[in-house]
């Protein structure tokens, strides 16, 4: 049985509906993350969980426990925000130890237990400091500690990273993971990065207007996007639109050019508009291996990123990102050169829908 | 091409246009502010020929001239507590509460009003209202509560009191509430995730937090009632001899005619709300290492 599950929750404010019958099982011990644009309604959902919010319609259990009506202090959960609200009034210790004090535990349990978090959080130093006195990535650390120290349930970072900057984030994140696996805390995530939400989450949750547009794992959900708006949303990809020539073969036409994916559409009669989706790391400069499928296109500009180039190249009317490995001698197409872009069958996507 | 950096697009005043756009700010200053004070601080050590002394100083010992600052302290912190114990509870309940969100504009603008509204028109105001046949008084008599058989007349302590409350309370509400703003939701979240009830969260993080806020701006209401002097000349004439009462008697040239004299007063107030004012500031500057 599922730790925790959200059954068809609707939230409403007024006329408007935010969240749309989501439904979702987690795990004990996942580390899941809810990715989506900002009004998408994913910190709503959160702020549910946690009891700030009343689901319109809907049912949540956590251990098996319905809380959908139980108060936000009585639902033991940890909780850390993104701008760290860490008490201003408090030093670093009596920060992460309020959750402890509050439930009436000793004074000696209280400080062996801050000493542990400090020490989990790398900042046994820090124990007298005031919030002020922190950088930001020290006050995010302080914020889990503090959320962790009794012992939680289940752990909600709300965008905990946004206010940081990029090294810090990185680091942070990276913590955050190990600290998860260490302790096995069944986690939820919430943020508008797609890069955090691949590298950090077991599995992500991709919303959009207030509904599910995908569960998957990390790889799923960046290889295999289901519906158009997860491929634009994760990562760049390259839409376009063909038309079913045999669904049973797998067969597109595009303008003049036929590809393949990689098994048959299913679903799909002949004549039928389907977009498809490819990633510009799928494309390469190099020749069409045995049964792979290739593009004639004129290369418009080359952009050199490092390790990558990313070429813009156009076929018919529609653009393609192509992004190549950069190499010692690599011979970059010029502007206005025709050039053969090939890509296997199977890194062809179909979308669903239109 | 590169385009300028937006600031440097700005349009940017010569220094002597920037000067001169603060220029009267200075010169008023200088004419109403620092000049009166340094004049009043020669004056205080200057006998009736203008001969040095500290003798100006020493008659602040005496009994009537302690009595008057004992009773405008007195009367200060009376109305500086009760304004600020009655503005804090009225601030956050409007602010916090709850409540329609019509309420807070609307109180808002009132206190802006009411916390100026002071002098002549705010003792007629209580004098109309709570005179002995006033509005209010009349009123209650009629329902069987006689405030002036129990003892209470406006032109007493409690009753100038009640009179300074009229600024006082709303001033709090103003110099609050930007306090009460800064309780960020997410402490009490946070409090809550942690297993904090609501009192919980009221002791130990938004009181504590509030407290050198809610501190500092009762100094301030203590700064301001200890140098009013209309609205209690207004209401009570001289028969009620506070601190700035006293000063005015003797420089305004009647019975007690002795400029020299009202200046050492005057400089004796100048050093209480100096005081108090820079302990307003000592706990500002707290509160915003809070923040």
């Amino acid at each position: 049985m599922s730790f925790v599950t959200l059954a068809r929750i609707q939230k409403s404010f007024g006329h408007a509906a935010v969240v749309k019958d989501f439904t979702l099982a987690v795990e004990r011990g996942e580390f899941v993350t809810f990715l989506g644009p900002s009004g998408c309604g994913k910190t709503t959902i959160l702020r549910m969980i946690a009891g700030f919010e009343q689901p319109s319609a809907g049912v949540i259990r956590i251990g098996g426990r319905d809380v959908t009506h139980l108060r936000a202090n009585r639902r033991a959960i940890g909780m850390v925000f993104q701008a760290y609200a860490l008490f201003p009034n408090m030093t670093v210790a009596r920060n992460i130890g309020f959750g402890l004090k509050v439930a009436g535990k000793p004074a000696a349990e209280i400080e062996a237990r801050v000493a542990e978090m400090l020490a989990l959080i790398k900042l046994p130093d820090l124990a007298g400091r005031y919030p002020h006195q922190l950088s930001g990535g020290q006050q995010q650390r302080v914020s889990l500690a503090r959320a962790l120290a009794p012992n939680p349930q289940i752990l909600l970072l709300d965008e905990p990273l946004s206010a940081l900057d990029a090294r810090i984030r990185v680091a942070l994140r990276e913590d955050i993971r190990a600290l998860q696996r260490k302790l096995g805390i069944t986690t939820i995530f919430v943020t508008h990065d797609q890069e955090e939400a691949l590298s950090i989450s077991d599995r992500i949750v991709v919303m959009h207007a207030g509904a599910i547009e995908q569960v998957g794992t990390p790889a799923e959900v960046y290889n295999r996007p289901k519906t158009r708006f997860v491929a634009s949303f994760v990562g760049t990809l390259n839409t376009f639109a063909g038309v079913v020539a045999d669904p049973a073969a797998g067969a597109l036409r595009l303008g003049e050019t036929t590809i393949f994916t990689r098994a048959p559409i299913e679903g799909a009669r002949a004549g039928e508009t389907r977009m498809l989706a490819l990633r510009p790391e799928a494309l390469s400069l190099e020749g069409a291996a045995d049964g792979a499928n290739a593009l004639r296109v004129v290369i418009e500009d080359a952009s050199f990123l490092g390790a990558v180039v990313r070429l813009k190249a156009r076929f018919g009317d529609t653009i393609l990102l192509a992004d190549v490995f950069n190499a010692v001698g690599l011979a970059l197409p010029q502007p206005g050169e025709t050039v053969e872009l090939s890509f296997r069958r199977e890194d062809v996507i179909v979308l669903e829908g239109d | 091409m590169t385009s300028a950096p937006a600031a440097s697009r700005r349009i940017r005043l010569p220094d002597w246009a920037a000067w001169l756009g603060v220029a009267p700010f200075f010169v008023f200053a200088a004419m109403f502010l620092i000049a009166p004070t340094a004049w009043l601080l020669v004056g205080a050590f200057q006998d009736g020929d203008g001969a040095f002394t500290l003798a100006n100083f020493v008659r602040l010992g005496q009994p009537s001239i302690r009595l008057s600052y004992a009773l405008s302290l007195e009367i200060s912190a009376a109305s500086a507590a009760l304004g600020a114990l009655f503005g804090l509870a009225l601030a956050l309940a409007a602010l916090r509460g709850g409540l329609p969100e019509w309420v807070r504009p609307t109180l808002m603008t009132f206190s802006g009003v009411a916390s100026n509204f002071a002098g002549v028109p705010l003792a007629f105001a209580f004098m109309a209202t709570l005179g002995r046949l006033g509005l209010v008084t009349v009123l209650l008599r009629t329902l069987g509560v006689d405030l002036y058989a129990h003892g209470f007349n406006v032109l007493t302590f409690w009753g100038l009191t009640i009179t300074y409350l009229y600024f006082q309370i709303p001033l709090m509400v103003l110099v609050v509430t930007p306090a009460i703003d800064g309780l960020r939701r997410e402490w009490k979240e946070a409090a809550e995730t942690l297993g904090a009830s609501a009192f919980q969260y009221w002791r130990m993080i938004a009181l504590p937090v509030l407290w050198p806020s809610a501190l500092g701006a009762a100094l301030l209401l203590f700064a301001n009632a200890f140098g009013a002097i209309a609205t209690a000349y207004a209401l009570t004439g001289s028969s009620f001899n506070i601190a700035p009462i006293l000063l005015y008697a003797q420089i305004r040239g009647d019975v007690l005619h002795d400029p020299n004299l009202g200046y050492a007063v005057a400089v004796g107030m100048l050093a209480i709300t100096g005081l108090t004012n820079l302990a307003y500031l000592a706990l500002r500057s707290r509160t915003e290492r809070l923040r």
